[in-house]
């Protein structure tokens, strides 16, 4: 954040898509050329023909096109400027007095439509089976480069300066006691905002763990890293000893790296970023295939099974249509590029992160990437305050199941709203 | 292959490209929508936009769609069914007696369109300088899912399984004694052919050393093995996402490839570090490369445009992949190459200049290496007359 801020009035926005970007989207997806079928019976060689064509099908032949604007502009949506950029949030405050001030960030492929489903049990709990002392005034920016928000035009805006703007933007709209929450790259912004703990930041919850023990990291990123000979041996040494302890959690996590898209976005975002702003069914291709249990739940949606939970049909397409009218897929890719060229600066500079001291609290969700053991959790943030394994949910546990998901952040952040925990 | 084989058939071929193909390939680059610039000046991000417009604009107004078509079909070609898949190949006859067979595969993001000038020099030596004795009778297949060969309809395709089909294809020819060479993906083949050894055999010459891809981290103790071991390192870390993605997700990128062809040339362009800067060079600065002119760039991107084959030749990696998996967890050292010659050529702009060492850990019984001059990943397509010298040097000893 810039030590002058000239522009720090919080605007009123609506969105305003015109007939023509509609129409051109949808004879884009009509237009398509397919390729030939994939050669197996599962989703291991990527995102099934079947699945993507009758997305196709109904994206141009169903759905309405309206319903994207609409919901977002019933909601009461800002833009304000931050450390150079226009930043877009959705700012719902709650009904009831000592409601807590939270701020939750979306990741990738996400976006604020992931969390629009918990904007009522979480503001509103009364009416959504809680009781008058779990609400929360809601805040859900768009990430930079991503939605409605800017997309930077210089280079820098990694997680953690993102988290100084999303302290900015809290003390801008005048709360000085809040919560943050994140999953996916909403965790990685959350938990800089952790360890840089900016006035009235009491307390954070996340649902995917972005920290790692440094054995666990360095078996995980060590073989990244250019760095000397005598740095891979203590990295060697330090991932082996994560091998022995957790290796069927390390496994999971080392998943992550055998698909292409997290190695892709990290190393070329400009690359892939020009296929994906070309050819919608390419972007909705990339998008779905992020983990195999949110893939197998929105392939079912579209093949005519139930939906799980909130994952319809018509919420992803929402999503997807959101990241094709902003052309953001190029800008959201380079978050990767930020992410990972941090982390490994981090790593080869040898200096640890600034300890997390305030309270954390975590959900492990069933369908999740890999279940983090709560020892791993327990290492990284020393004050953790609240540890559950959900019954249901996995990635996009917000959007999946924002009932349940709602339940977990009053649940975690119950002693720090009644100022037990510090 | 097959034990049973019905249709041997050889067919000549001839490329038709419609009207309606060109004109709906024009309009979609015209029609491209582009994303914002890169936020660095140089390659750290992938293709650059300036880049990327400009090959656009001369792909739409000044490229030939009509040369293509023209450079195959003055050439002699055919297809021919093996093992269920329609292969396509360029098979071009030395007027010299006794000229040696040679099949060469190209690879990702390549094509038989990598070796055309080589055809020359290699069938005519001595109108390049060469001798009679150094003429090749020349063999160039399309691998199955590149190009006008068929893709593959079921499993298990990788690069041992092209490798037995490029043998009955030599011995469909008519060759009792041949020998074989490959960069990149054609490397591994001919690396798979090598292991094979089938009887007709003679040698092979690569200019990729796939054996460092498939093992444990190669020695780092020489000047040159260190430097070497860097340039792998730096690759695994920076320009491997193209690799990573085909090898797990072929079919997911395979959609966006086939439907934007803006984004398919990006994809392509984005090979390695070496070959990127001097395409990007032919587009932006006009000076070629060597033959790496724009409009051999782009008789390769629109083929496979026009053959919709994105996701096919992608999953080429990601056979690889389950077939290096399988011998990995079986365990089995793969046998060992012994043909009277195995030579290898390294070129300076290569992902990584393998030393003699690392070639020979791979190839114990080496025989003929070498470190060009110029040159880099797509070598017969950068320098065919330095690259048709390199095997003319390589094959001496078994004419």
């Amino acid at each position: 954040m810039s030590t002058t801020e000239t522009a720090t009035e919080v605007r009123p926005f609506q969105i305003d898509t015109p007939d023509a970007e509609l129409a051109t989207l949808r004879g884009r997806i009509s237009a398509a050329r397919w390729p030939s079928n994939e050669l197996v019976d599962d989703a291991s060689q990527g995102v099934q023909s079947k699945m993507l064509q009758e997305l196709a099908r109904y994206w141009s032949a169903e759905y309405d096109f309206g319903r994207l604007a609409a919901r977002l502009n019933a909601l009461p949506q800002f833009k304000t400027e931050i450390d150079g950029l226009d930043i877009h949030f959705i700012h719902v405050k709650s009904e009831h007095e000592d409601a807590l001030p939270l701020i939750i960030t979306h990741g990738w492929p996400g976006s604020v439509i992931e969390m629009l489903e918990v904007i009522g049990p979480l503001t509103d709990p009364t009416a959504h089976g809680g009781s008058a002392e779990d609400a929360f005034d809601l805040v859900i920016p768009s990430l930079p480069g991503y939605g409605f928000s800017d997309q930077p035009t210089e280079l820098g805006w990694d997680p953690s300066r993102t988290a100084r703007a999303w302290g900015e933007l809290m003390s801008r709209l005048g709360y000085s006691r809040y919560v943050a929450q994140g999953g996916d790259q909403g965790a990685s912004v959350t938990d800089a905002m952790g360890r840089q703990a900016p006035d009235g930041l009491i307390g954070i919850h996340l649902n995917l763990l972005t920290s790692f023990p440094t054995d666990v990291g360095a078996a995980l990123f060590g073989g990244l890293i250019p760095a000397g000979l005598f740095k891979r041996v203590a990295i060697a040494v330090l991932a082996s000893r994560a091998a022995k302890k957790d290796p069927e959690t390390l496994d999971a996590v080392a998943g992550l790296f055998r698909r292409g898209y997290i190695v892709e976005m990290p190393e070329h975002p400009q690359t892939i970023g020009y296929a994906l702003t070309d050819t919608p069914v390419g972007l909705a291709a990339w998008m779905l295939d992020h983990d195999p249990d949110s893939y197998a739940k929105i392939s079912n949606a579209f093949l005519g099974g139930q939906p799980s939970g909130g994952l319809t049909r018509e919420r992803i397409v929402d999503n997807i249509t959101l990241y094709w009218l902003t052309n953001t897929a190029t800008s959201s890719a380079r978050l990767y590029w930020e992410g990972f060229r941090a982390i490994f600066a981090a790593i080869a500079s040898g200096e640890k992160p600034p300890e997390l001291k305030l309270p954390v609290a975590f959900t492990v969700f069933p369908g999740e990437i890999f279940q983090a053991p709560r020892s791993w959790a327990e290492k990284v943030y020393p004050n953790l305050i609240y540890f559950n394994e959900a019954e249901r949910g996995g990635h996009f546990a917000a959007w999946e199941e924002p009932e349940l998901f709602s339940e977990e952040i009053r649940a975690a952040f119950r002693s720090v709203r009644n100022g037990s925990s510090s | 292959m097959s034990t049973v084989e019905v249709a041997t058939e050889i067919r000549p071929f001839n490329i038709d490209i419609t009207e309606e193909q060109i004109d709906d390939l024009r309009r979609r680059i015209a029609a491209t929508r582009w994303p914002s610039r890169e936020l660095v000046d140089d390659r750290s991000q992938g293709v650059q936009l300036a880049t990327l417009r400009e090959l656009a604009r001369y792909w739409t107004t000044d490229y030939d769609f009509r040369r293509l078509e023209a450079r195959l079909n003055a050439l002699p070609h055919s297809t021919t069914e093996i093992d269920g898949v329609e292969i396509h190949f360029i098979h071009v006859r030395s007027a010299h007696e006794n000229a040696l067979p040679l099949i060469m595969t190209h690879g990702w993001p390549g094509s038989v369109i990598e070796l055309l000038e080589t055809i020359g020099p290699l069938t005519d030596p001595t109108e390049h300088g060469g001798r009679a004795e150094d003429a090749f009778h020349v063999v160039l297949p399309s691998l199955p899912g590149y190009g006008f060969s068929g893709e593959p309809t079921e499993l298990g395709w990788d690069t041992g399984r092209v490798a037995s089909a490029w043998a009955e294809l030599m011995r469909r020819l008519g060759y009792s004694r041949f020998v074989a060479q490959g960069g990149d993906v054609g490397a591994a083949v001919t690396d798979a052919m090598g292991r094979q050894a089938p009887k007709e055999l003679v040698g092979i010459h690569t200019n990729l050393l796939v054996t460092v891809l498939a093992g444990g981290p190669p020695p780092a103790e020489s000047e040159a093995e260190h430097a070497a071991l860097e340039a792998v390192n730096t690759f695994r870390t920076s320009g491997s996402g193209y690799y990573v993605e085909q090898a797990t997700r072929p079919q997911t990128i395979g959609y966006a490839l086939v439907d934007s062809p803006v984004g398919l040339a990006a994809w392509m362009l984005d090979h390695d570090t070496d070959s990127y800067y001097k395409m990007s060079g032919a587009f932006v600065d006009g000076e070629p490369a060597g033959n790496l002119t724009r409009d051999n760039i782009l008789d390769n991107i629109t083929m496979y445009w026009l053959t919709g084959t994105g996701a096919s030749a992608a999953r080429a990696y990601w056979e690889r992949a389950q077939a290096q998996a399988r011998a990995a967890a079986a365990g089995q050292a793969p046998p060992e190459v012994s043909l009277p010659v195995i030579g290898f050529t390294t070129f300076p702009g290569e992902i990584w200049r393998s030393p003699r060492s690392w070639v020979e850990a791979g190839y114990p019984n080496l025989t003929y290496f070498h470190e060009a001059e110029r040159g880099g990943h797509f070598a017969a397509w950068e320098e065919p007359e330095l690259f048709s010298k390199e095997l003319r040097a390589a094959f001496e000893s078994v004419r």
